[in-house]
């Protein structure tokens, strides 16, 4: 069938199963948007800017597992996905982000709103394409879905030049390539089991490849048979449920303490699908010093990267483990799960619950609904989200871990809502907030589902805390005072609803509101928490520092 | 760390408008350090072949095959055994040579087997093709005589017998075959 580049496109997305594309017209992609409108049956989340719809990609391709498609004009809505297309290469997020350009009679020209897109985004994606040719649309973007979404995933940029959308070819329908991982090393893994079944203190340290090789399941199964304590990275949080007996919770920076006590005293380290960033080995040198380091990750170039294993695999995570246990044994580990149960009690006591953004985030978590979506910003209330909202489900959490990316959250709730088809709970800080609170008229836009936790506290919390530690706490323009912004009057003058949650109020009464009005009337509403500037994130371990010299608390506050 | 030396990196690569950046810009934002690069046409026009000299140790060695193997472009990628390859660098430099010096300069031509290709009445141009330590030292015989210019093609690289790149595994080398 013969039809013009812009159709192609649409029926391309729509073979590899697209249902919903987050974007932003413009001039170069006039003839898409005119095709995704005479298509009628792809949904399109217009954004209040081009970063909101690369998060919101981001946040859909990771609660459902898909491959998240964007829409950005050349020129500055191209650039304008930059950082969104960043955070989704450092979390290994699959996504398709598509970019019009000028036609190849103006290209190189300095055209209006030309940009080199392709050699802006060559460091921050698996791959990209420019499409000159209309010949070549239909297989480019078959291979960006296939890229994204196989091995390592990660975000693929097509930049598609004007003259191919409206220039007409034969177009035949094909099934999407399913990608299957490579043989498993099944003799290394045979080395791997025979030290595990051999060793007495095991630690599993579940990383976001858990989740995105959909392993959770298989390692809950291996760490209930080797009897294994399982602490979950950042990326990890939701592999396994939190009040399982064997979860330590997070570990890192701000893990728990019961996390770095464990990892002190272990014998072995099995890390499945983690990188060993600097926020979880802190001090790479020392990191599992004189410890046994399994490593299984299905990219090569992690292994051995910033920890050096002992043992390692190249594999999907969920392939190697389906090959691994058969060959593990069944083993009481009782003395080191004494000592661990002794680290969670220790932990336990240590708890500092007398913040109020705990108190906050802990309700949270006990009134959002079953299937609701955490999704987090940047910053101290990422981590004390982390630290406490209870994720027991994989696909159920989303933050920016590697880029760090303030202002993801909005964009991500609200890509999160749309893939999961459930609420999403923002917990967000008033300095993330005010970088994409743009974003908040998309959300209404949408009838988003959606409770935005803002921990208001007037200053950049994380930064801040930095500075009291590091900078003789020389403040330096991390106080938002001055602002005279209103969140509840911000939130309503856009549609949504606004709550304030003063110091004093009470949490539970205004969180169940905030829950039953966002589920029932399907409108986001935005709860300013009034919170201390002073409140920490701890325990600390700061960068460069082992686990053995973990802040529990600041004694000049 | 391990001990700092060169190491020959061969790829394969799609000849395709692009890579070179894609892989300059791998090594900028990765830190590694190269000596020399030299890409070329091969037998089949879809691919090119880059010779890469890096200067480091055994760690960022394993990292810049395993992140150029990444690469979508990059077909083939693996580090050669230098005792089992045949190394070649070409060489045109161009000297001072008043008519009284010519004389020397053609003995010390002869010695290296190397070729005057161009004359004036001031200067020569020499040519000499031959593993990069021979050229260096041949480098330091003439440069008294007065380097005007020159230039090097960098270090091209095969394999000895009848091993290719193309049919070599990725990490088939003996380097690294501790490694996987």
């Amino acid at each position: 069938m013969k039809m013009k580049g812009a159709d192609i496109l649409i029926n391309c997305l729509a073979e590899q199963g697209v249902d919903t594309i987050f974007g932003y017209p413009g001039g170069t992609v006039l003839d898409i948007y005119d095709a995704l409108y005479r298509n009628g049956k792809i949904k399109h989340v217009l954004t209040a800017h081009e970063q909101g719809a690369a998060h919101a990609a981001d946040g859909y391709a990771r609660v459902t597992g898909k491959v998240g498609v964007c829409f950005a004009t050349s020129g500055p809505g191209a650039t304008n996905l930059v950082t969104g297309i960043a955070t989704a290469y450092m979390d290994s997020v699959p996504l398709v982000a598509i970019t019009g350009n000028v036609g190849i009679n103006f290209l190189g020209r300095d055209s209006f709103q030309e940009i080199d897109i392709c050699g802006i985004t060559i460091p921050i994606t698996k791959h990209n394409f420019i499409v000159k040719d209309v010949k070549d649309l239909a297989d480019t973007v078959r291979k960006a879905f296939y890229i994204a979404n196989s091995g390592r995933k990660g975000p693929v940029l097509v930049d598609i030049l004007k003259n191919v959308q409206v220039a007409e070819c034969e177009y035949t329908p094909q099934k999407p390539v399913v990608y299957s991982p490579p043989a498993v090393p099944a003799d290394s893994l045979a080395g791997i089991a025979k030290v595990i079944n051999e060793c007495k203190k095991p630690l599993i340290i579940a990383g976001g490849g858990v989740i995105a090789a959909n392993a959770s399941p298989l390692m809950m199964q291996l760490a209930r048979k080797l009897d294994c304590p399982v602490a979950y990275t950042l990326m990890g949080k939701g592999s396994i449920p939190e009040d399982d007996k064997l979860c330590l919770g997070m570990i890192g920076m701000h893990g728990t303490l019961a996390a770095a006590k464990s990892l002190i005293n272990c014998d072995t380290v099995i890390a499945l699908g983690s990188r060993f960033s600097d926020r979880v080995a802190l001090n790479r040198d020392k990191f599992a010093e004189n410890k046994t380091v399994i490593h299984i990750d299905v990219d090569n170039a992690e292994i051995d990267k910033n920890v050096t294993s002992t043992l390692h695999v190249m594999a999907d995570v969920c392939e190697a483990l389906k090959t691994l246990m058969p060959l593990t044994e069944d083993k009481k580990r009782t003395d080191w799960q004494v000592k661990v149960a002794a680290f969670k009690k220790e932990n336990a006591a240590k708890k500092n619950s007398s913040i109020r953004s705990y108190a906050i985030i802990e309700c949270a978590s006990r009134l959002a609904p079953e299937n609701a979506t955490l999704v987090t910003d940047v910053g101290q209330h990422q981590m004390w989200a982390a630290q406490i909202y209870k994720v027991n489900t994989p696909r159920k959490f989303c933050s920016s871990g590697g880029l760090g990316t303030m202002g993801y959250g909005m964009g991500a709730a609200i890509g999160a809502a749309k893939g999961s088809g459930a609420p999403s709970v923002l917990i967000t800080g008033d300095g993330c907030f005010g970088m994409n609170m743009n974003e908040l008229m998309t959300a209404v836009a949408q009838k988003t589902p959606l409770v935005i936790l803002l921990m208001d506290n007037r200053v950049l919390g994380m930064v801040r805390q930095w500075q009291k530690i590091f900078y003789s706490r020389r403040f330096s323009q991390t106080n938002l005072g001055d602002r005279k912004i209103d969140y509840v009057k911000y939130a309503e003058c856009v549609g949504a609803k606004g709550v304030y949650l003063g110091e004093n109020d009470d949490i539970e009464e205004k969180l169940s509101y905030a829950f039953k009005t966002a589920v029932e009337e399907n409108v986001p509403v935005l709860v300013d928490c009034i919170i201390s500037p002073d409140e920490n994130v701890l325990p600390m371990i700061k960068p460069g520092e082992t686990y053995d010299k973990q802040i529990e608390r600041m004694e000049d506050n | 760390m391990s001990e700092i030396k060169k190491y020959t990196i061969g790829a394969l690569v799609s000849n395709k408008s692009g890579v070179l950046t894609r892989i300059s810009g791998l090594f900028t934002r990765r830190g590694y350090n190269i000596d020399s690069l030299c890409v070329c046409a091969t037998e089949d026009p879809d691919v090119s072949r880059m010779t890469i000299i890096l200067n480091g140790d055994e760690y960022l060695l394993y990292q810049m095959i395993k992140q150029m193997d990444k690469l979508e472009d990059v077909i083939k990628v693996g580090c050669a055994n230098e005792l089992d390859c045949v190394y070649r660098d070409l060489l045109l430099v161009k000297v001072k040579a008043s008519p009284e010096k010519r004389s020397q300069i053609i003995e010390i031509n002869e010695i290296y087997k190397a070729k005057t290709v161009d004359l004036s009445p001031d200067t020569m141009i020499l040519e000499i093709t031959g593993d990069p330590e021979k050229l260096d030292a041949f480098l330091k015989v003439i440069e008294p005589y007065g380097i005007l210019e020159m230039q090097r093609t960098g270090v091209t690289v095969l394999a000895r017998g009848a091993h290719t790149l193309k049919d070599r595994d990725c990490y088939g080398d003996h380097i690294l075959k501790s490694h996987t």
